[in-house]
């Protein structure tokens, strides 16, 4: 390959042109990578810092950094249960969501025919109204004395005295609904430029539509589904508004402690220590996916 | 393949992104060791008044805590009032949403003895305290205040966090008491009750202000929240650690508990006095219960932070609000209690019926019972507030 196309080209010296492309990339990286840096490299060193800072430390003394490895295990001591839930709540509305969401994109891109773009926008739409009132919105729908709850008594799936508002149930059907658009829109990405004829194929070799869907859309989705769960579950786990507007202290998650050990408790070595644990906790969930997944085209 | 340069594959970057982060991360820990103590003394941070040559004043207060003026809501009478009075002008903002997420706002300036832009701000008790226990605060110049010398309720003189007046003047007042819709339930009358009574599980809210729920504990397990103990205090929070755990208390709430209260998905609570005399004007089966073991006391104060450059000018605004016949005009548009004495006779003229509202003029009997949460130390404050977290599931 080489020799030939390097024949059009007009003749400059090797090297020169070897280090200057070398150097190129990097070059085009850099306003982005200022930025991670600023951005995101310096606050994330703080937060490692805070979260090894004396915990005895106030803030009108101020803190030095006694690398206190120990606020580690005394927060996870403390906090287990929140961070057990964060992980069980988020878990099953992902799976809520991979049941409504992959059919929804699937239907948009390949079946929806002109309404495509409609459908688009009333899946991107509730995202123009602030995650606050969206979520606010929920706490009417799901009232004591609302019209869904009224309902639910009277076919008896919920006892006379039953409420969703304020349980388990409302915080998962919280996260499901906010976060599902995140996993939606890739899934959809790469469901539209599924290739027709390869279905087609599929079945002139006489395979089942379910071996079909298992055999050539479910991989060739692969990407946007790996992308949409990532883009659901990781905002999903660290979420506080849902459970702090749907759910009583019963639900709090870990991003409940987190709130209030940096803003009410003024707690901030802890504070900083629970989010390490948390992005950690992530990370190594993501990672473990990923590798099982085993999609080199993500990362 | 040119074989002369490796290529600039995604693995190799991120690889090299991940490895120069790491070593950037172990570099920047070594090197950036603690945060400064953000307390400041009235020698340290000394702050320039320019009131003389500078007729301005920045004014940071909450959002609805203004009268405005009823067919133009961009004029504000009272306020408009003291521009033309004094010649001085007002930039009113109304940026404090709350108290934690202001503290958040302005700390960085206020623990650098840095300017936050803001002549005064209004803060609640226990935030006022905070800030003058890290000496954020400037002291006021008492005679420049007549009309609050003679004026401010009795009740709110020498509060425990300010002993000699010297910081914090209240804007407005408010009452933490117990609140019930009528039409899911019957009357309420006592802590216990809330906490207790069966028809209510689960239709109970309390405040996630820990001064006003464990306030109204403390006294109804007939201690007083001015001067406790933290065994008493452990008491009062075992009370309420049942009522969480057995499910009586749905959940603990800020100012949102009002619209669960209007619908009725709540059927009582802890709740502030202001917010219940709102809901009543359009729902009168919603009513506010100030239980016969005590109801809270609080107030969001003024306060002239570090730095401001118009000391004397915030000075002469205080005074202004002080002034019986403003301080009435202002009471009859937000409905919180005043704490101006004479006020109510002023009041008579605007609104005789607001003029006999207990919960806007207090009567005797509901001063005798209302009590001043105490002042606590930087370590008390974390220890109480940290149980108290623990126990509402934070």
């Amino acid at each position: 390959m080489s020799p030939r196309s390097e024949a059009g080209r007009p003749a400059s010296p090797p090297a020169a042109r070897s280090g200057r492309y070398r150097l190129l990339p990097y070059l085009l990286l850099l306003p982005g990578a200022a930025w991670l840096f600023l951005f995101f490299v310096v606050p994330l060193v703080q937060l490692a810092a805070a979260s090894l800072y004396d915990p005895t430390g106030s803030l009108s003394t101020g803190y030095a950094l006694t690398w206190a490895f120990g606020n580690y295990p005394t927060a996870l001591q403390a906090y287990w249960p929140q961070f057990g839930r964060s992980f069980l709540y988020a878990g099953i509305a992902l799976v809520l969501a991979l049941l409504m969401g992959y059919p929804l994109a699937y239907a948009i891109a390949q079946k929806a025919g002109r309404w495509k773009n409609l459908l688009l926008v009333c899946v991107i739409a509730p995202m123009f109204t602030s995650f606050l009132v969206r979520t606010l919105a929920w706490k009417t729908i799901l009232s004591d004395n609302g019209a869904l709850v009224g309902l639910l008594r009277d076919v008896h799936l919920l006892g006379p005295d039953g409420r969703l508002l304020a349980t388990p149930v409302a915080v998962v059907l919280g996260l499901t609904y906010n976060f599902l658009p995140f996993l939606v829109l890739p899934l959809y990405a790469s469901l539209e430029r599924l290739d027709r004829r390869l279905l087609e194929a599929s079945s002139d070799l006489y395979a089942s539509p379910l071996t079909t869907f298992r055999r050539v859309t479910l991989p060739l989705s692969m990407p946007g589904l790996i992308a949409g769960t990532l883009l659901f579950f990781i905002p999903a786990t660290g979420d506080y508004i849902n459970a702090e507007l749907l759910g009583t202290p019963n639900e709090y998650m870990i991003g409940n402690v987190i709130d209030s050990a940096f803003l009410v408790r003024l707690d901030y070595p802890q504070g900083a220590t629970l989010s390490f644990l948390l992005m950690s906790a992530i990370l190594a969930v993501v990672f473990g996916y990923l590798r099982r997944t085993g999609t080199e085209e993500i990362l | 393949m040119r074989s002369a340069h490796r290529p600039f594959t995604r693995r190799g970057l991120l690889t090299g992104t991940l490895g120069s982060a790491a070593l950037l991360t172990a570099g920047g820990t070594l090197t950036g060791c603690g945060t400064p103590a953000a307390q400041q003394t009235e020698e340290g941070c000394v702050s320039e008044d320019l009131s003389g040559t500078e007729k301005t004043l920045a004014f940071s207060n909450w959002p609805q805590y203004m009268d405005v003026d009823e067919d133009d809501e961009s004029k504000r009478p009272s306020l408009d009032g003291f521009v033309s009075r004094t010649g001085i002008q007002v930039t009113y903002t109304e940026d404090i949403n709350d108290n934690n997420e202001f503290f958040g706002k302005v700390q960085n300036q206020l623990a650098a003895c840095q300017s936050t832009g803001r002549d005064i701000m209004v803060l609640t008790d226990w935030m006022a305290a905070r800030m003058i226990r890290l000496g954020w605060i400037q002291k006021l110049d008492r005679s420049k205040l007549p009309n609050v010398e003679a004026n401010l309720l009795p009740s709110l003189r020498n509060r425990p966090f300010d002993a000699e007046n010297q910081f914090a003047v209240p804007w407005q007042s408010g009452l933490a008491g117990l609140a019930y819709n009528g039409r899911v339930t019957g009357e309420i009358r006592t802590v216990d009750e809330l906490l207790t009574r069966p028809d209510l599980k689960g239709k109970v809210t309390a405040l996630s202000e820990m001064r006003d729920t464990m306030g109204l504990l403390l006294m109804s397990n007939g201690h007083d929240p001015a001067d406790f103990t933290a065994a008493q205090f452990d008491d009062a929070l075992n009370k309420l650690k049942r009522a969480v755990d057995s499910g009586q208390i749905r959940r603990f709430t800020g100012n949102d508990y009002a619209p669960d209260l209007a619908r009725g998905d709540i059927a009582a609570c802890v709740g502030w006095s202001g917010d219940i005399i709102q809901l009543g004007f359009e729902d009168e089966r919603i009513r506010f219960v100030a239980p016969d073991s005590g109801v809270l006391l609080w107030s969001d104060n003024m306060l002239v932070p570090n730095q401001a450059s118009h000391k004397a000018n915030a000075e002469e605004l205080i005074n202004y609000y002080y002034d019986p016949a403003v301080a009435a005009q202002l009471a009859a548009y937000v409905n919180y209690i005043c704490p101006v004495q004479g006020a109510q006779a002023e009041m008579e003229k605007i609104d005789p019926e607001l003029a006999a509202n207990p919960l806007i003029f207090p009567d005797e009997t509901m001063l005798a019972r209302s009590r001043v949460f105490m002042a606590l130390d930087e370590q008390q404050e974390r220890e109480y507030e940290s149980k108290f977290q623990q126990v509402i599931g934070a």
